[in-house]
This record gives C-alpha cells, sequence and structure tokens, in this order.
C-alpha cells in the first residue's frame, strides 16, 4: 500500500515498502516555465536528505531538485530527457528517480496532500 | 554612472559579516614581496613632459624582444602580429564592445566569437569550445574543476611535466575544497586511482616534448578519470595531432594574435566533448536562425553561469578575452588552415636548426630529442644556466628560461633568424 507526501521545496514523493519514487509537484511545474533540458543522476548514486539530485532548465532558470529522503538511487526516468513534458505530478510518467530508503524516519517531516495543499494555498 | 560611496560603518558592517578585520585583509594572499609597504613611491604631481621623460626612463630599463636577440619561452612565445591584426581589432565596432547579453545589437561580437570557438574546436579536435577563459593556467584550474564535478572524484593527477606556474594556479583553485588533492605521476600510467578524477597531460611538456594520449586515454578509461590535454603553444597543433581522444583540451592560445605584453592579457582557451557541454565554464555563443529564418549568433547555455546560476555557476571566477580572442580569430583568418600549418612547420625548423647549432658546442646536449619550438638543454655539471642565462643577457642575449640548475629552455619560432642563433652559440661557446 503505497502513499504519497510532499516537501517544502515542492517535490512529492510515492512511497512503497522502503522504495520512493520521487518528482516535483504541478505548483513548482508551473513556477519554472518552459523547460530546456533535465540532468539526470546515475543510477547507484548515494543520496543523503538534503542533496541535490538533478537539475531541470527553463529558458531563464536552472533548479536543483532535493532528496528528502537518505538512501541510494536504483532507478532513473532516462525517458524525460526526450520528454520533458511528461514531466509532472504523475507517478507512470512523470518521476524523476526512485530512492531505496535507509531511514523511514524521515518520512515523518514530510505533508500529506492536504497538508501540502494548504501549505500551497499561503504562498498565494 | 552613480557614484555610490561607502561609509565607514558600511565598510564595518561587511568586513564584520565575512569575518576579516581590514580591508588590508581580503589581499592577504597577495605575497608580501609583491606588495608596498604604505604609500606608492610617487611624488605627488609633475607636468606632462617631465612624467614622460620619468616614464621613458622606467621603460628604458626593460630588456625587450625587439632590441635583444630573444629565444625565451616557457609558456609565453614571440611571435609574429600582423599589422593588419591590429588594424581590424581596433575598429571601434570591436574595441569597444561590451558583453553581447543582447543579440540584437551585438551580432558582430556574437559572430567573431562563434567564429573563434569553432576554429578552437577544429584545432583541438574537439566537439565544443567555449569562447576564451583568461590564460592558460586559469583554464586548467577551470578544466580540474569541471572533471572534479562530472565524476564526483576529488584528486587530480598531474601526469608529466606541467607548466609550474600551471600547477600554482590549479593549487590555488583547490585550495578551498577540502577534499581535493594533486599528486604528480611523472609519466607512470599505473598511478591512476579508483579516487582520480582526472589525468592532466602538458604536451608539448613544461621541458618542450611532445607527448601521445593513446595508453592516458586507455589507462584513464579503465578508472573512470577524465583525459585533459593542456596546450601552451598552441601553434604546435598546425604540426602534431589534434589531441581528439582528450575530455578536455585547454591551454594558452598567446601565441597567436596576443603579444607577450609582459605575460598578460593573454588568452586561454577551453574545449571538450559535447556531452559535457552543460559543465563547460564561462561564456558560450551558439547559432541559431531568426524569425525570419536567417542565420544568427546568441550566447547559450546561460544557466550554467553565474549572472543566472549564483553560486551553483559552473565557474563564478572567469570571462571571457573578447579581444584577444578577436586578434587570434582574425590572425587565423588571415592565416588559413594552410598558413596555419606552414607557420607550425616553420617554428619546427627553426628549431631543428638551433638544436642543431646549439649541440656543435661540446658539453651541450638536448635533454630529449624531441620536441616542437622549444628545446631543453643541459649546460656542464660545472656551469650554472643562472649565471649563464645572466651573462648572455649583458650582451644583449636573451637566452631562455633556467628550468633548474642546469638546464635551459630555448626557443625558436618564425621570428628567430640565422644570425641571431649563430650569435647566441657564439656567445654560448665564450662564456662556457
Amino acid at each position: 500500500m503505497s502513499e504519497v507526501k510532499y516537501t517544502k521545496d515542492h517535490e512529492w514523493l510515492n512511497v512503497d515498502g522502503e522504495e520512493a519514487t520521487i518528482g516535483i509537484t504541478t505548483y513548482a511545474r508551473h513556477a519554472l516555465g518552459d523547460l530546456v533540458f533535465i540532468e539526470l543522476p546515475e543510477i547507484g548514486r548515494s543520496v543523503s536528505k538534503g542533496d541535490d539530485f538533478a537539475v531541470v532548465e527553463s529558458v531563464k532558470a536552472a533548479s536543483e531538485i532535493y532528496t528528502p529522503v537518505t538512501g541510494e538511487i536504483v532507478s532513473v526516468n532516462d525517458n524525460l530527457q526526450d520528454n520533458l513534458d511528461d514531466l509532472k505530478e504523475d507517478i507512470d510518467t512523470g518521476w524523476i528517480v526512485k530512492v531505496k530508503m535507509t531511514d523511514a524516519g524521515e518520512m515523518a517531516e514530510l505533508m500529506d496532500k492536504a497538508a501540502y495543499d494548504e501549505y500551497v494555498a499561503g504562498l498565494e | 554612472m552613480r557614484y555610490l560611496p561607502q561609509t565607514q560603518a558600511a565598510r564595518k558592517e561587511m568586513l564584520d559579516i565575512i569575518g576579516a578585520d581590514s580591508v588590508d585583509d581580503l589581499f592577504h594572499q597577495v605575497p608580501a614581496k609583491a606588495m608596498i609597504d604604505g604609500k606608492a613611491r610617487l611624488p605627488d604631481h609633475k607636468g606632462e613632459l617631465e612624467v614622460e621623460r620619468i616614464m621613458q626612463s622606467y621603460a628604458n630599463q626593460n630588456v625587450d624582444a625587439l632590441t635583444n636577440r630573444f629565444f625565451l619561452g616557457a609558456g609565453v612565445y614571440y611571435h609574429h602580429v600582423p599589422a593588419t591584426v591590429d588594424y581590424i581589432i581596433q575598429r571601434s565596432e570591436f574595441l569597444t564592445a561590451y558583453t553581447p547579453y543582447q543579440p540584437e545589437i551585438a551580432q558582430g561580437t556574437l559572430q567573431y566569437l562563434f567564429e573563434f570557438q569553432t576554429m578552437i574546436a577544429q584545432i583541438t579536435g574537439q566537439e565544443v569550445a567555449n569562447a576564451s577563459l583568461y590564460d592558460g593556467a586559469t583554464s586548467m584550474g577551470e578544466a580540474a574543476l569541471m572533471a572534479m564535478r562530472i565524476t564526483r572524484k576529488s584528486k587530480v593527477c598531474l601526469g608529466n611535466n606541467i607548466h609550474p606556474h600551471y600547477t600554482e594556479v590549479l593549487d590555488m583553485y583547490l585550495s578551498n575544497n577540502d577534499d581535493a588533492q594533486t599528486y604528480e605521476a611523472a609519466e607512470d600510467l599505473d598511478k591512476i586511482e579508483d579516487d582520480t578524477a582526472c589525468v592532466i597531460i602538458q604536451s608539448p611538456d613544461f621541458f618542450g616534448k611532445p607527448h601521445s594520449y593513446d595508453a592516458w586515454r586507455k589507462a584513464c578509461d579503465e578508472k573512470g578519470a577524465l583525459l585533459i590535454v593542456v596546450i601552451n603553444e598552441i601553434i604546435s597543433l598546425g604540426l602534431l595531432p589534434a589531441p581528439s581522444k582528450a575530455d578536455i583540451v585547454c591551454g594558452e592560445a598567446q601565441s597567436i594574435g596576443v603579444p607577450m605584453a609582459f605575460g598578460g592579457p593573454h588568452l586561454g582557451f577551453f574545449a571538450c566533448k559535447k556531452k559535457y557541454v552543460r559543465q563547460i565554464p564561462g561564456r558560450l555563443c551558439g547559432e541559431t536562425v531568426d524569425a525570419d529564418g536567417k542565420r544568427g549568433f546568441v550566447l547559450t547555455l546561460n544557466t550554467r553561469e553565474q549572472h543566472i546560476r549564483r553560486d551553483k555557476a559552473t565557474s563564478n571566477i572567469c570571462t571571457n578575452q573578447g579581444l584577444c580572442a578577436l586578434a587570434f580569430t582574425v590572425h587565423v583568418g588571415l592565416l588559413g588552415e594552410d598558413g596555419f600549418k606552414q607557420l607550425a612547420k616553420l617554428n619546427h625548423e627553426r628549431a631543428c636548426d638551433l638544436a642543431d647549432a646549439i649541440t656543435s658546442i661540446d658539453g651541450v646536449e638536448l635533454v630529449h630529442d624531441t620536441f616542437f619550438n622549444e628545446i631543453a638543454v643541459r649546460v656542464p655539471d660545472d656551469k650554472n644556466a643562472h649565471d649563464l642565462i645572466q651573462t648572455l643577457a649583458d650582451q644583449k642575449i636573451i637566452a631562455g628560461y633556467a628550468a633548474d640548475e642546469n638546464t635551459i629552455l630555448i626557443a625558436a619560432t618564425e621570428i628567430t633568424t640565422d644570425s641571431g642563433i649563430e650569435a647566441l652559440v657564439e656567445a654560448m661557446k665564450e662564456a662556457l
């Protein structure tokens, strides 16, 4: 049974057991504008909570994407490189990486959908 | 332009934030011997004519390449700059142009930068080149940092005899990175380690010897390290094979179109494989089409750069050398591919003549037989290279650079004459 969590940096995580699928939220996607490039990490890289693991570039800005959980990158969505429009809040096509987590306790600091919606509403 | 003065209070606040005691504290890296204690020893005021006379008397103390026999190289080379180069680069459209951020009004500047990049890419056998960097030494520092970013490793292997000024600048680049370290391999391929980010090979090396890269390429691939080739004398690539197998080729292009000018400004170049283009430091110009489908030029991949990426920029200590890059582009344009190759051949022929003449002196030998336009010469053990250079300098012959107590680096270029070589050899015979 998976559950979806959100961060203040506008990433979403779909957590299934010890594996977290990570992407960026609709809010982040709209804020970035027209995307031109995504720099993806290599499989097998170890990441700590707060590390940046990918970079998305729009015409006028480049933004790092941070992992809210510690672990190892076990899967990368290479499809995004040629299909940047797929980068969205969609578990099937829009994810960026899958991380095998080593500390499930980190999940407690993340928001659920209702809390994230409220957080975003507060930003606008 | 507005003048924005700072109050003492504002200065103190800024110093407090960055943890410095005084403004002088900000310059602590400048060696003490290069600093003047107190104020510069200058008179308060003089008339224009007197100032000219004083400055001329200072200038007369210079030992210059025009009025002396000149064989000094060691990273900066004395070449002919055609008058047409100076004429063209002084056109005000080129000379006063500023950073071409607005492509709609900067097509001339952008086009020559694009042509410069194309020339550098073709000469180095690489896929992309940037619009230049400060000089050869900083380009090597940037190359090492880029290799560390790409490989996420922290050791920099100095593969062979690299210019000591370049390694000094590299050390400065890495000095604030606690993980980074450099080590020397002394041409031993087995010295590449698993955590080696890159191997740097200079060719021709500091002692003028050209190197091949095939074995290094293979050894680097086995350890997942990048291969960086540094070129001091870019004219050598008119004769030697382009280092196309390297991941990054960087170095100094002063030899084409740029005078020695007491050591700068010079012209750093930087080229690499296309797959690394987003990690390249500095400015990059690209070709595009406008709304009407006409060919045009723009600065591209700006998101790597400091004005957008801030602290995450690929480099925060670089710019391009616009005017020097223009001089290079004009000179190579005048030479063409054949002319560039002929110039390289001429340089090598002059060096061969020099080597033949020098080795005719008893007790003098070449350190190695292969060279491009600079030879390393060993003088007898009981003679001192520094003393010899001083003795010859007193006779208006600048013989070269003392690489150590018994070794002199002697360069020949298209400027070197038969009578110059003869004078050098006679004076050396006399002095030895």
